[in-house]
């Protein structure tokens, strides 16, 4: 066992940091220490699920996710549950680099050592999530008891985020039609709990819920819980939304959810990897995922990602060339 | 006449003022520290560093009694530059008048009361700009009222053009901010507001900036003066063409002053002054000139007295005050006037489109990020000349910079602890329970919105309260606040010194197996954050990724953030003077918070006594204002990552 494993393994928060500069580091050393944590780290080592619940949080730029973020952190601390918090930042990288602010709008005690937030820029990847998010939120989910993944966008985002989260929460604000027919349109998937921002703003926001819960019944998802919340003193709707999360959690087949998440995983790694040529060679994307769900459902991540290279028949060296 | 001062403690800075009133001065003009200006106290972990700094220290009305001590209320007229905390710190002034027999009635003077400014460049705000205009529009009705011959307002758009503004840009945003206050005490005025908007618009004033084009600076002030007098008539209805008058006050440019053959900057502030006297229309009421050394660290009394002189030669030796407008009929004049006018009207009518001043915070604040981006690349790309800096660097050595303290003040260390201290027997003294009371009645004004917040806090300052209290109760209910750091939005650029840049960048990431990641962090309560921001923009730009949270950050905030981010090196930027205390206690919380093998490199205002120490102490690179050339500090900030983490060259 290697000591980062120990030590998140024995609910170290403090190696948060540790675990994400390596999950983050493309050498190939890193890769392969990676690979071994991810094991360590995996359903069959912990003789069970990672108890953390993954809780995607998405939405358009401006729609008050870091506003809302902030009262959710507050909320989860006052109960004295841990939080780690994956901001993905959505900056274009024409010049490569990237300013991350998102630390700097969720607002936090630094003191505290059970609030971890760490900012990591989507890169050229489309679809919201940052190369290293998936494994950071199955790492940080053994020893956080929640870990949330802030992406933004609308029609895309969280669909990705869907793939990895426990329960994945679209944040709207009143007034932008954009979230609402994309919903409609089918373009965006029915998230778990839809969340109706800045309520403050009074019948603006109530009928920008009203539209919201109508799009949800014409779709058939009568079911999914939308809310307003005000996120700007006096803060509103933040116990219900901590409430409908907590809801959501508990009724979900949660072993289900995390081996779809393991196998989405296995494949977008390999996807990034080896690109659309070798998601040829395994007969396309819906055969690799049909095949993947025919796979032993207790392989961690990197033993499903060694199977498709395998089944792929391609050896190392046909890597791509990997950036950082 | 009256000069800016204030430093240390009440009773240091009574005793400054009482010897500068014995020389014939008939006014004060009172500079306040930080943690007044932001509302903490003394001994608040965010203080640290900043006590009795770059003004004096008031933290309750034994502080204001001290301070005021001796000084005749009723004949002095007083400015305060105080702006997030100007209602506590009036209540203050208020009751030490009442304990002198003065009445609030009899009292002079100005607050500067101008919070959107805050957010856009001087950064020393408290609260959201909603409650922060709120905030303002009560001091002013009360003071229409109540104290009225006080001036309530002093809209700044001085701190604008120091942030890089465009002359367009500048008139724009700062007419736009008035709209924003005169509408919001308008509202609060209610039915009276008919009958007082008149002398409401005639009591507010202006403090503008005056850059080295001074043909250009000049042309500026008569088009704010057009446009104040028609916002007047049409907006306001005022009638009276006296109460219509575009008043200001000037401090000239700081931005354009060099650190590089600093007494070149003697010549740029005399042709500024210029900008804001030459005609007479529009002539500045009062002008405050900065000291040649300010690039270099604190001005010492001779260096202000030179700046006096200059004032001085221009208006007793000189026929400047001889004639009547010399620009009018000027074509030259009329048609700069008449473009200037044109170009702000639609920047006006833009932020206006954007819900006025208070919604378009973050348009206004990126649009500056951005101008003054653009102003760095002409300087670096040699297309804006700044003589000594990166034209004509050949110099002889300085005679004036070449004395035992470098040309610069040195302010005592002692002040924060005895502050500390007084602070706690201050706290022991008072009476708990009238405190806690006058703290519940400011929270109960604060919350109700058809209230004014000064006669709570008036009643808050007999009271006892603290200065931290007052503004951590207004904390709690209005909600803290983070200016936006208008980064994001900065366009980036590209030529062929960045693409260089940029593949070492790739390179060196692709070694370390992650992109190089780079925190700026702004440590204690300085809010000068252009050489931040810029510094931001440029790293992104090269291709790092950049972690920047803005200013006012704790030392331990800085550490924990570049914990958790796991960035590879550390950037720090101060210009309060505070150095010598911030940046070794962010060493100490980075060794602390696991991140003590990361380099940390500091730029700012730093005397190169002080950066030997900072080096002694493990700062990994010093850089000041002489260091202009952006690139080539990103790139020794790679050079070190890569020496750091063995990358071959």
């Amino acid at each position: 066992m290697s000591d980062l494993g120990a030590r998140v393994r024995a609910g170290d928060l403090s190696a948060a940091p540790a675990v994400l500069n390596l999950l983050e580091n493309r050498t190939a050393a890193a890769r392969a220490k990676t690979a071994e944590l991810l094991a360590e780290l995996s359903p069959a080592a912990l003789g069970g699920e990672a108890p953390g619940h993954v809780v995607g949080v998405t939405g358009p730029p401006g729609s008050g996710k870091s506003t809302l973020l902030s009262r959710l952190v507050a909320g989860w601390r006052a109960r004295g549950d841990s939080v780690a918090v994956l901001a993905v930042d959505p900056s274009s990288r024409r010049s490569g680099g990237a300013l991350l602010g998102d630390r700097a709008r969720i607002e936090h005690d630094p003191a505290d050592p059970a609030t971890f937030i760490r900012s990591t820029a989507a890169g050229t990847r489309l679809g919201g999530l940052a190369p290293a998010t998936r494994a950071a939120a199955a790492a940080l989910a053994v020893c956080f008891d929640v870990v949330v993944i802030e992406t933004v966008g609308v029609g895309q985002s969280e669909t990705e985020v869907a793939d990895v989260a426990d329960t994945v929460a679209v944040v709207v604000q009143p007034g932008s039609g954009d979230a609402l027919q994309f919903l409609k349109a089918g373009i965006m998937e029915v998230p778990d709990v839809l969340v109706v921002s800045k309520a403050d703003l009074g019948r603006i926001a109530q009928r920008a819920l009203a539209d919201v819960r109508a799009a949800l019944r014409s779709l058939g998802a009568r079911e999914t819980p939308a809310l307003a919340v005000s996120s700007v003193p006096p803060a509103s709707g933040i116990e219900d939304l901590l409430a409908a999360l907590d809801e959501h959690r508990q009724a979900l087949d949660l072993r289900a959810r995390r081996l779809g998440a393991r196998r989405a995983h296995a494949l977008a790694d390999f996807a990034d990897e080896y690109g659309e040529r070798g998601l040829r060679a395994l007969g396309g994307r819906r055969e690799a995922e049909r095949w993947l769900a025919s796979c032993d459902p207790t392989l961690s991540v990197p033993s499903l990602i060694q199977l498709l290279e395998r089944r792929q028949g391609v050896d190392a060296p046909n890597r791509r060339h990997s950036a950082p | 006449m009256r000069t800016y001062a204030g430093h240390s403690d009440a009773q240091r800075s009574n005793e400054l003022y009482r010897r500068n009133l014995a020389k014939g001065q008939t006014g004060l003009s009172i500079a306040f520290d930080l943690p007044t200006q932001t509302g903490y106290d003394p001994d608040d972990e965010l203080a640290r560093g900043e006590v009795g700094k770059v003004g004096v220290s008031v933290a309750h009305i034994g502080d204001m009694r001290t301070l005021l001590h001796g000084i005749p209320l009723d004949r002095m007229n007083t400015s305060m530059t105080i702006n997030a905390t100007a209602a506590w710190l009036l209540a203050l002034y208020i009751v030490a008048a009442e304990d002198q027999g003065v009445a609030a009635a009899q009292l002079q003077g100005t607050t500067q009361n101008d919070i959107l400014k805050e957010y856009l460049s001087r950064g020393t705000y408290a609260f959201p700009p909603g409650p922060s205009l709120r905030l303002i529009a009560d001091v002013i009705a009360y003071t229409v009222t109540h104290v009225p011959r006080w001036n309530p307002i002093n809209v700044c758009s001085y701190h604008l053009q120091e942030a890089g503004a465009t002359p367009v840009q500048e008139i724009a945003f700062a007419i736009s901010n008035a709209i924003a206050v005169l509408d919001a005490v308008r509202d609060r005025l209610g039915d009276r507001a008919p009958e007082l908007m008149g002398s409401v618009f005639g009591r507010i004033s202006f403090f503008v900036n005056a850059g080295v084009r001074f043909i250009e600076e000049h042309a500026k002030l008569r088009a704010m003066a057009q446009l104040w007098d028609e916002l007047g008539r049409e907006r306001y209805g005022v009638t009276d063409e006296q109460q219509r008058r575009f008043r200001y006050g000037v401090q000239v440019n700081s931005l354009g002053l060099t650190e590089s053959q600093p007494e070149n900057n003697v010549y740029r502030i005399c042709l500024e002054a210029l900008a804001v006297t030459l005609g007479r229309d529009v002539r500045a009421r009062a002008v405050q000139l900065p000291a040649w050394n300010e690039a270099l660290g604190l001005p010492r009394p001779w260096d202000q007295q030179w700046s006096l002189r200059l004032q001085q030669i221009l208006a007793y030796e000189t026929d400047l005050l001889e004639y009547g407008d010399i620009f009018a009929g000027s074509h030259v004049m009329e048609g700069l006037v008449a473009e200037l006018v044109d170009g702000a009207g639609a920047e006006i009518a833009r932020v206006a489109e954007l819900g006025g001043a208070v919604e378009a915070v973050d348009y206004m604040k990126a649009a500056l990020v951005e101008s003054h981006r653009e102003r760095w690349r002409r300087i670096e790309t040699g297309k804006l000349t700044v003589v000594g800096m990166n034209r004509f660097q050949e110099t002889e050595p300085s005679p004036l910079t070449a004395g035992s303290d470098g040309g610069i003040l040195v302010v005592d260390q002692q002040v924060e602890r005895e502050r500390r201290e007084a602070l706690a027997v201050w706290r022991a003294e008072r009476d708990d329970a009238a405190v806690a009371d006058a703290l519940g009645q400011l929270g109960a004004a604060a919350r109700d919105d058809s209230q004014s917040i000064m006669p709570a806090s008036i009643a808050a300052a007999r009271a006892g309260v603290t200065t931290g209290e007052w503004a951590q109760t207004l904390r709690d209910t209005f909600g803290s606040y983070r200016a936006p750091t208008g980064v994001g939005e900065a366009s980036a650029v590209t030529d062929a010194d960045l693409e260089e840049l940029r593949d070492e960048v790739e390179r060196v990431s692709a070694a370390i197996g992650r992109r190089v990641k780079f925190l700026v962090g702004k440590p204690g309560l300085d809010g000068h954050s252009n050489g931040a921001e810029q510094i931001a923009v440029r790293a992104r730009d090269a291709g790092l990724d950049v972690v920047y949270q803005g200013i006012r950050l704790t030392p331990s905030q800085i550490a924990t953030s570049a914990a958790q981010e796991g960035v590879h090196v550390v950037g720090l930027s101060i210009l309060s003077g505070s150095h010598a205390e911030l940046i070794p206690a962010v060493l100490a919380a980075l060794r602390e918070a696991g991140a003590g093998d990361v380099p940390v490199v500091v730029g700012g205002i730093i005397p190169e006594a002080d950066a030997a120490a900072l080096r002694e102490a493990g700062v990994a690179a010093v850089y000041t204002p002489k260091d202009w050339d952006l690139n080539r500090m990103i790139r020794d900030i790679v050079d070190l990552v890569a020496a750091r983490y063995s990358v071959p060259a």
